[in-house]
């Protein structure tokens, strides 16, 4: 892994000049100097946030334009699928990149999608009616879960401490936040499902960073064939294999 | 202006299992044969990299593109109908293959039951067993009659099962290939089953078991258990397909042409006969008429109507007055089943989509219905097709659908979990039809197809009685935990629940009550056929490809005497 002695390297700089921790909860390197509060201690969150910071300077966006909007997304999907004694979160997994790259390709644009008006609100049987593309209901939602974070407390979204951006996070599914063209519930779904793809497609996506979701949950990946092994009966522990050739 | 191009024996419009077969039986009797394919060409060698979980199973790279053409859905007359913007329900196909490139490889013949569903019903339990609000009649082919062809698509696709289901129509012949592999976690079933006293047997299979040349002359490949199926080509050739099978056969002859990216938009009729089709090539955007002496329609349940209805060729339902047979008896299926939380580890992400086994205790009419409000039931199996992670995070009820609690239990379940279930049969209801949409259009100026479909008393009724039964064999299996599946209401178009659509375009012994005889011969003009599961008048307890590709062989018969001798084959 490259990105390791940079890691620390920086880790080590922020160290020295004092605004390491409570600095980057969960946040990006802008976010979190703006909102600098170095009296917070909470290591694990502290963590991630370095984490996280360090793979935003490290590689570029396809679909963001700030680092802002894109430090909003990814704490929102850690708070989805967050770090645990199980391992990596959607931060450390690289969801937010994963989505990014998404974003800016034919799922961000609906091209596989009937978009052909006239538009109206319908049943929920009847399913997805906005005339808006994924990448305009994640821009804008974005945008209102930092709204909503300012509204409520008074901060960026990405300031916020956990329980807090669980708080919003949770008003978006109860399909409490007013959005245009979409409700926040479908928002939140389609934040919640994009989370799992990025934690667990193939690591070609740019997600599942070293096939760590794989990991977690035991599954191995691109195999050719199971059927030497699929008569067995104790469970097979198989090293996981990507398509990219990891 | 389109351009006419020179007549040929036979157009067929869809090039899955249903025009793959007729193509390759028409060829191979010297017809003169001609395919039009909307997608494209494509074959094993374009699955070498289908182990990709995001494309193919989430992002659906091998179906329909609904940008260009979807249908309109209500679930009620009442409701103004709004367009499927995106795959989920049911997943339609596009490409050479058709669905039959991404299926699991379920291969079912209909129970004798299905075909003389009405007479046996009337019979046993009086005429008023269901409401006259539902709409079941015979198929006007029985079993026995469609014997032979079940067994002819068996020995093409080279089906590995065994001959142990004491409910099922008698076979005239075992399967060509043996079982799959009865792995542990099928055993499993087995053994609860067996102990409550029903009568297990592994699931027919296209998925096959060894290496295996057809009649034909071409080669299916062992299955090697990789756990990617559904929803996915095969990178093997071990999953029969028609671009392994019917298609090399059609093309071996040098009497059938594939044609792609050709998009059909109208059947040109002229008194009681078609002429040809009229297509659009969507990649230089002409148009053409292909003219032929016999035309068939050979593409999904959907379009086959849809093309029905644009080109007014029959007509349409009416659900007011009950009059016209076009759209009429529209199916889905429904189900049942129940998930058990167990504490040991399972190899939950190896297998093969067809790999399993079923109890028909409670399909058909294999068990009394006299104090039961419904009719019919479903095959209950388990299947092991290879749980993959994305789409797979199973979590008890009760428990947070994210965050710390929702990541531990999908991920400790992930591996310990099973669930039975069955293909519930569904049946025909004078409010569930198909007819054109008034507003919506496809990408080429065509009304999309309106859909009016929801679950009807007796498909809640069914739903639940299988779930109870699911819910104690997975119980006897030893689950930690179970859980039965909750009780169905309105049909909803969000969430896959399955590709097994039918009717629109149904089979029947009359013009009166149906849309084609039992050659798939239409009433209204005798040289155009329609082929699928949309000639199905009701919908079975099982997977529908083995029926349909059985209907195909005999509707292709029909073809080539019909090419000789003209006129009505019935």
């Amino acid at each position: 892994m490259t990105e390791k002695p940079k890691n620390y390297s920086r880790r080590d700089f922020l160290k020295t000049t004092g605004i390491a921790t409570g600095a980057l909860i969960g946040g990006g390197l802008i976010g979190g100097l703006v909102g600098l509060n170095a009296n917070k201690t909470d290591q694990n969150v502290a963590d991630t946030g370095n984490t996280h910071h360090e793979m935003a300077t490290n590689q570029g966006f396809q679909f963001f334009q700030t680092q802002r909007e894109f430090d909003v997304l990814s704490n929102a999907t850690e708070r989805i699928l967050p770090k645990d004694d199980l391992g990596p979160g959607a931060i450390d997994l690289g969801v937010a990149y994963f989505i990014d790259r998404q974003l800016a390709a034919q799922y961000g644009s609906n091209t596989k999608e009937y978009m052909h008006g006239p538009f109206a609100v319908g049943a929920k049987t009847q399913g997805y009616q906005s005339r808006l593309t994924r990448a305009s209901i994640f821009r804008q939602g974005i945008a209102k879960l930092e709204d909503e974070a300012n509204n409520r407390f008074d901060k960026g979204f990405s300031d916020l401490e956990a329980e807090q951006m669980d708080e919003i996070l949770t008003a978006f599914q109860n399909d409490e936040i007013a959005m245009t063209g979409v409700t926040s519930a479908f928002f939140f779904r389609l934040l919640r499902t994009a989370t799992l793809e990025g934690a667990y497609a193939d690591p070609m996506y740019g997600g599942n960073r070293n096939m760590e979701g794989w990991k977690m949950k035991e599954f191995p990946g691109h195999q050719m064939a199971y059927i030497d092994v699929i008569e067995k009966d104790k469970f097979q522990k198989i090293e996981p294999k990507s398509l990219g050739g990891m | 202006m389109a351009t006419s191009l020179p007549k040929v024996d036979v157009v067929i419009v869809g090039l899955g299992w249903t025009g793959g077969i007729i193509a390759a039986e028409c060829a191979k009797a010297g017809l003169k044969v001609i395919g039009l394919e909307r997608g494209r060409k494509r074959g094993t060698e374009d699955y070498q990299k289908i182990h990709d979980e995001y494309r193919y199973a989430v992002r659906y790279e091998l179906m329909q593109d609904l940008a260009k053409e979807t249908i309109t859905i209500r679930n009620n007359r009442k409701m103004p109908a709004l367009p499927m913007r995106q795959l989920s329900s049911f997943l339609l196909g596009e490409g050479l293959g058709g669905s039959g490139t991404h299926w699991n490889g379920h291969t079912w013949r209909f129970y004798p039951y299905d075909f003389q569903i009405k007479t046996m019903t009337d019979a046993k339990y009086g005429p008023n067993k269901l409401s006259s609000d539902y709409l079941i009649q015979d198929w006007g082919v029985t079993y026995d009659e469609l014997e032979p062809y079940f067994y002819k698509y068996d020995q093409t696709a080279g089906i590995s099962g065994e001959d142990k289901n004491p409910f099922w129509g008698k076979r005239a012949q075992d399967f060509p290939t043996p079982p799959m592999k009865k792995t542990p976690i099928l055993k499993k079933f087995e053994g609860a089953t067996k102990s409550l006293g029903y009568s297990p047997f592994m699931l027919p299979s296209a998925n096959l078991s060894e290496a295996y040349t057809n009649p034909d002359g071409e080669f299916i490949n062992a299955c090697q258990y990789c756990g990617f199926c559904e929803r996915f080509g095969c990178e093997y050739g071990a999953k029969t397909s028609p671009e392994i099978t019917v298609i090399p056969t059609a093309m071996k002859t040098g009497k059938f042409e594939a044609r792609f990216h050709a998009n059909v938009l109208e059947v040109i009729k002229s008194g009681n006969k078609v002429t040809g089709v009229k297509y659009l090539d969507t990649e230089s955007g002409e148009e053409f008429i292909q003219e032929a002496e016999v035309v068939v329609l050979a593409s999904y349940v959907m379009n086959n109507a849809k093309l029905l209805m644009v080109s007014n060729i029959g007509e349409q339902y009416d659900p007011e007055t009950g009059k016209g047979t076009l759209g009429k008896n529209y199916c889905y299926q429904i189900l049942p089943g129940a998930t058990g939380y167990f504490e040991d580890q399972m190899n939950t992400f190896m297998g093969a989509g067809a790999l399993g086994m079923s109890i028909d205790d409670y399909n058909a009419d294999n068990f009394d219905h006299s104090d039961l409000d419904f009719i019919h039931g479903g095959s209950i199996s388990i299947t092991q097709t290879g749980f993959r992670p994305i789409e797979t995070n199973p979590i008890q009820r009760g428990t947070p659908t994210w965050g710390a609690e929702f990541k531990k239990n999908s991920i400790y379940n992930y591996t310990r979990t099973l669930s039975v279930g069955a293909q519930g049969a569904s049946m025909p209801h004078k409010e569930n039809y198909l007819s054109l949409d008034s507003k919506y259009k496809d990408a080429y100026g065509v009304p999309l197809l309106q859909m009016t479909y929801n679950f009807t008393d007796q498909d809640r009724a069914l739903h639940k009685y299988i779930t109870e039964i699911s819910t104690n064999i997975m119980k006897e299996m030893g689950a930690k935990t179970v859980e039965g599946k909750d009780v169905i209401t309105d049909y909803d178009i969000v969430g896959y629940q399955t590709t097994h659509n039918t009717g629109g375009t149904i089979m029947g012994a009359s013009p009166e009550n149906s849309v084609v005889n039992p050659f798939l011969q239409h009433w209204d003009a005798e040289n155009l056929f329609v082929v699928g599961a949309g000639n199905f008048p009701h919908n079975g307890g099982y997977n529908p490809t083995g029926t349909v590709a059985a209907l195909a062989y005999k509707s292709a018969e029909g073809i080539i005497k019909y090419s000789k001798s003209g006129g009505s084959l019935v």
